[in-house]
């Protein structure tokens, strides 16, 4: 009986720890879950503002605008029908605060409520007009032709490169100069922060004796316990006016600033993951090359590090999938400009500070939040793939290889 | 002539004593065969003459220890110079993840020579030396781990000749090897003795009968006898040494 | 012999070497250096600003004045939290993944799985929390919803700490046991954890130090920017540390007035980190002696 009751428990146990066991498997999936079916929503949706409507001469043979055309008709960047598929006629633009320069109050009504029919009127006057009114206005009896605004697709959420979540009266949801600004700032911190993390490994792992090696380790793990938001404090008040002074700038947040301090952060995944791959190589091999006169730095060059080269690579890419999803250092240090970057010196956004830095102010369910977590759905991608690359190099490096 | 002279060696590993006061002479152009039971101290003997023990931090050294009539303890001696007069073959064959070619060129070119010619002509002849060219002149730039373990120790002795060392230490050359590759290795050594100061260290009493012309026998750190391998073999003059080749311990 | 002029050869390579490794070693320290400043500077700036009213008082003045009491009552909040919820599951998930788990499929994909949720960003642990806990569950922002945030967080450090301590012990131990006629989770349970358990402590402890000074997580799940009152259940908002320091450094009302609050601040959390290093290490070294004593 007793025995019985034992085989039972260890059963129940089993199954626990094999719950356990799953759980970060589980957690994964719901994240992939969540992100993506907030973050899809987007693409089922026109960015225009929810009760508004936007409104052509019957005539006109413009039936749908894509968002991106709509903004830069009322940015008066297209100015003429042709450039959206219609006549060469130039456009003319019509927000519901224009009424008065076209009706007299006594036509508006004073309570507005001829607003309506003045619109309706002043539309069918106006070939060349679009319009921008509230939908109750545009009720029956209405003379004009409603434009279908389409909807945000993946590829242009991807390639436009304006990002305003809030504009009027569409906003733009483009994230290419979010995404090349990551890119940008993380690259330029491994482009530093490689070959001197490489250069510390080799010297933890081949030259330093053990004494100078125990007082070095623990001190760069430190550097990686160091929270990031005091990272980005250290850089908002020293590196910052550093960069300002030293490069002569108006403001020193740039994508300078955000690269050196995410370049430190990396330092100790570099240093950790590469000394690791160099103390993989085999004793033997060392011994032979030694034996063959050649000296200790030909040796840690011409043996070890191409035998730890995958484990290298890897650190690297783990440096930088660390700093693409880097947040607050980079949202206090390099000024949040969401334009495409063209040198260092110059303000940039990354993805990660962007949904920070806006997701509070995003109305839950609306097309923002779920822009957000678009964003946070490219993040996730972005650093999942740097995993798998990792996973497979380190997988390989077990295997047998061949410089 | 003596090509290498010990005087009164010792060695500590922290607080082990591994080596008591060693002095020995080893031939020019001769087998020496270093033998006794594991731990005796007969590896980190061999392992002084290309200074192999200094990457251990722990040890410390003292005595006279003379390649040439030079000691090669003394300050200011270049460590690489050393190493590529004396030559070593490892106890499990060891080649670099390389081709068989670049193996054996690794040598040459870390001591600073570009010439093709001469390293080509240098490959080819080392692969000659230890028996390999036959087998592999064809496929000189397949990778030097699709040889079997025999051919890859050659490979490794080929490696050590490649740069003219005059000294060969070998520890334990045949140990992880099957019987045909051990005999060909033998035979190598056989070849190679009248160019070739070898010492070899070997735990098959046999191998060291069969190949060397002295014989030294280790015991605990201390070196108990040294002679012609005939005699060694035939008429000890230690009773541990006659113990040991008789294998009542080992 | 036909070779280059063998001095001069000699020479280049002693040349190189001591070029590589002088500068090697010089960048090796400057590592150190890095950290030496960062740490000095905080110090040097934040030292004088730390007295017993700056942490034990309520922030005043539009957080240029007072203290950071309830940032940091609200820190410890979250880090017990999470916890309560990391430690149990991830360990009981090493033990699954080491212990447990026949090598195969299923525990090449969890232990994937495992590496993959460590390196997930952490502003996407807060997306995640938001959507799952505060608005799904509606936990709204919540000392809880921010706690399970952070605990996922740390779930995949405390699982790999957890496997490398029980991976270190040697598998002779586990077959004394079971052939003494202990079933698996009795040799689990009294012979391979209570060894495993020093370094299972110290990964906690560096998991507290990690946690503690995240902020990205904590942003949408529970953050406060100012709450001068502590906490009453598990669903109100808290002040945390990172956060606070984030917000009197960026957005205060008056950054200028506040940036001494933000040194002292910052000191505190790098406190917070150094100490739980510190620990680490001591237990690791006590118990390794402990261990070698029996």
């Amino acid at each position: 009986m007793r025995k019985r009751i034992t085989k039972f428990l260890e059963k129940i146990i089993e199954s626990l720890l094999l719950i356990s066991g799953t759980f970060t498997s589980v957690i994964v999936l719901l994240i992939i879950l969540f992100l993506f079916k907030e973050g899809a929503g987007l693409f089922t949706n026109t960015p225009m503002e929810k009760g508004n409507v936007v409104a052509l001469n019957k005539a006109n043979q413009v039936n749908e605008l894509t968002p991106a055309q709509f903004k830069n008709i009322f940015d008066q960047k297209i100015k003429t029908w042709k450039e959206v598929g219609g006549s060469s006629d130039s456009i003319k633009l019509f927000r519901v605060d224009d009424i008065a320069s076209f009706y007299t109050e006594d036509q508006i009504g004073s309570n507005f409520e001829h607003l309506g029919a003045c619109i309706n009127d002043h539309i069918s006057k106006t070939p060349n007009i679009i319009a921008f009114f509230p939908t109750e206005y545009a009720a029956t009896g209405f003379q004009g032709k409603l434009v279908k605004l389409k909807n945000i697709t993946i590829g242009s959420f991807i390639t436009d490169k304006e990002w305003f979540p809030t504009a009027q009266p569409v906003a733009q949801f483009g994230v290419l100069s979010l995404i090349l600004g990551t890119l940008w700032v993380s690259f330029a911190a491994i482009l530093f922060a490689l070959p001197l993390g490489l250069a510390t490994a080799i010297y933890l792992a081949e030259i330093a004796d053990s004494r100078v090696r125990n007082i070095l380790k623990p001190l760069i793990e430190l550097l990686a316990g160091i929270p990031s938001v005091v990272y980005g404090f250290f850089g908002l008040v020293v590196i910052v006016p550093l960069i300002k002074t030293i490069f002569n700038l108006d403001v020193g947040e740039t994508a300078l600033a955000g690269s050196i301090i995410l370049g430190i952060m990396a330092l100790p995944t570099i240093i950790t993951v590469s000394e690791d791959a160099l103390r993989t190589t085999p004793r033997a091999m060392k011994e032979a090359s030694l034996a063959l006169g050649a000296s200790k730095w030909q040796t840690i060059y011409k043996v070890s590090i191409p035998y730890s080269a995958s484990g290298i690579t890897a650190g690297a890419i783990l440096g930088i999938g660390r700093a693409i999803g880097e947040t607050m250092a980079v949202l206090m240090c390099t000024g949040n400009a969401a334009v495409i970057p063209h040198t260092l010196l110059q303000p940039v956004r990354t993805i990660p500070a962007t949904i920070a830095a806006e997701l509070g102010e995003a109305a839950q369910g609306g097309l923002h939040y779920k822009a957000l977590f678009a964003l946070g759905c490219i993040l996730f991608i972005i650093t999942f793939f740097i995993n798998l690359a990792v996973e497979m190099i380190s997988s390989k490096h077990r295997g047998g290889k061949h410089i | 002539m003596n090509k290498i002279e010990t005087h009164n060696v010792n060695l500590h590993y922290g607080d082990f004593h591994a080596l008591k006061g060693i002095s020995m002479s080893i031939v020019e152009n001769s087998v020496t065969a270093l033998i006794g039971p594991s731990g005796c101290g007969k590896s980190t003997y061999l392992r002084l003459f290309n200074r192999m023990n200094d990457l251990i931090s722990s040890v410390k050294i003292e005595g006279d220890i003379l390649v040439e009539g030079k000691d090669i303890y003394e300050r200011g001696v270049d460590v690489d110079e050393l190493r590529k007069k004396v030559g070593m073959v490892f106890q499990k064959p060891n080649p670099f993840p390389k081709t068989i070619f670049e193996n054996i060129a690794y040598g040459l070119r870390v001591n600073g020579i570009k010439d093709k010619a001469f390293i080509e002509e240098r490959v080819e002849r080392s692969l000659q030396q230890s028996a390999l060219w036959g087998e592999v002149k064809d496929k000189l730039k397949k990778s030097a781990f699709e040889l079997s373990g025999g051919q890859q120790q050659r490979l490794c002795i080929a490696r050590a000749l490649a740069i003219e060392p005059t000294v060969l230490l070998m520890d334990e050359p045949a140990s992880a090897l099957d019987p045909i590759s051990t005999t060909k290795i033998e035979e190598l050594i056989y070849e190679l003795k009248n160019q070739y100061t070898i010492i070899i260290v070997t735990h098959n009493m046999q191998q060291a009968g069969r190949v060397s012309d002295r014989t030294a026998f280790f015991y605990m750190g201390e070196l108990i006898e040294i002679d012609e391998t005939k005699v060694i073999f035939t008429n000890p003059k230690n009773v541990r040494t006659q113990n040991y080749i008789t294998g009542r311990f080992g | 012999m036909k070779q280059p002029d063998h001095l001069k050869v000699r020479k280049k390579k002693q040349r190189n070497q001591r070029l590589a490794f002088v500068s090697f070693g010089i960048i090796s320290f400057s590592m150190v250096a890095i950290l030496v400043v960062i740490l000095s500077f905080i110090l040097y700036h934040g030292f004088h600003v730390i007295s017993w009213d700056f942490i034990t008082k309520m922030p005043e003045d539009g957080m240029t004045k007072g203290g950071i009491y309830p940032a940091i009552i609200g820190t410890l909040y979250l880090v017990a939290g999470s916890m309560l919820f990391a430690f149990p599951i991830g360990v009981m998930s090493g033990i699954y993944i080491n212990e447990y788990a026949k090598d195969g499929m299923l525990k090449r994909f969890i232990k994937m799985m495992t590496n993959n949720l460590a390196g997930v960003p952490s502003i996407v642990f807060g997306l995640f929390g938001m959507s799952l806990f505060v608005n799904k569950l509606k936990f709204g922002d919540s000392i809880l919803a921010g706690s399970l945030t952070l605990g996922l967080l740390a779930l995949p450090v405390v699982i790999r700490t957890t496997e490398e301590a029980l991976k270190a012990i040697d598998n002779s131990f586990r077959i004394g046991s079971l052939a003494l006629g202990a079933t698996k989770w009795q040799t689990t349970r009294r012979v391979v954890m209570p060894m495993a358990f020093p370094n299972v402590i110290t990964g906690l402890i560096l998991s507290i130090g990690r946690v503690s000074g995240e902020t990205a997580p904590i942003l949408f799940t529970v953050a406060a920017y100012f709450l001068p009152k502590l906490p009453h259940s598990i669903f109100d908002k808290v002040m945390a540390l990172p956060y606070h320091l984030y917000v009197i450094a960026t957005s205060g009302t008056n950054i200028e007035a506040s940036r001494g609050m933000a040194y002292g601040t910052a000191l505190v959390l790098i406190m917070l980190v150094l100490i739980a290093n510190l620990l680490a290490n001591a237990l690791r070294r006590y118990f390794s002696k402990k261990v070698k004593m029996n």
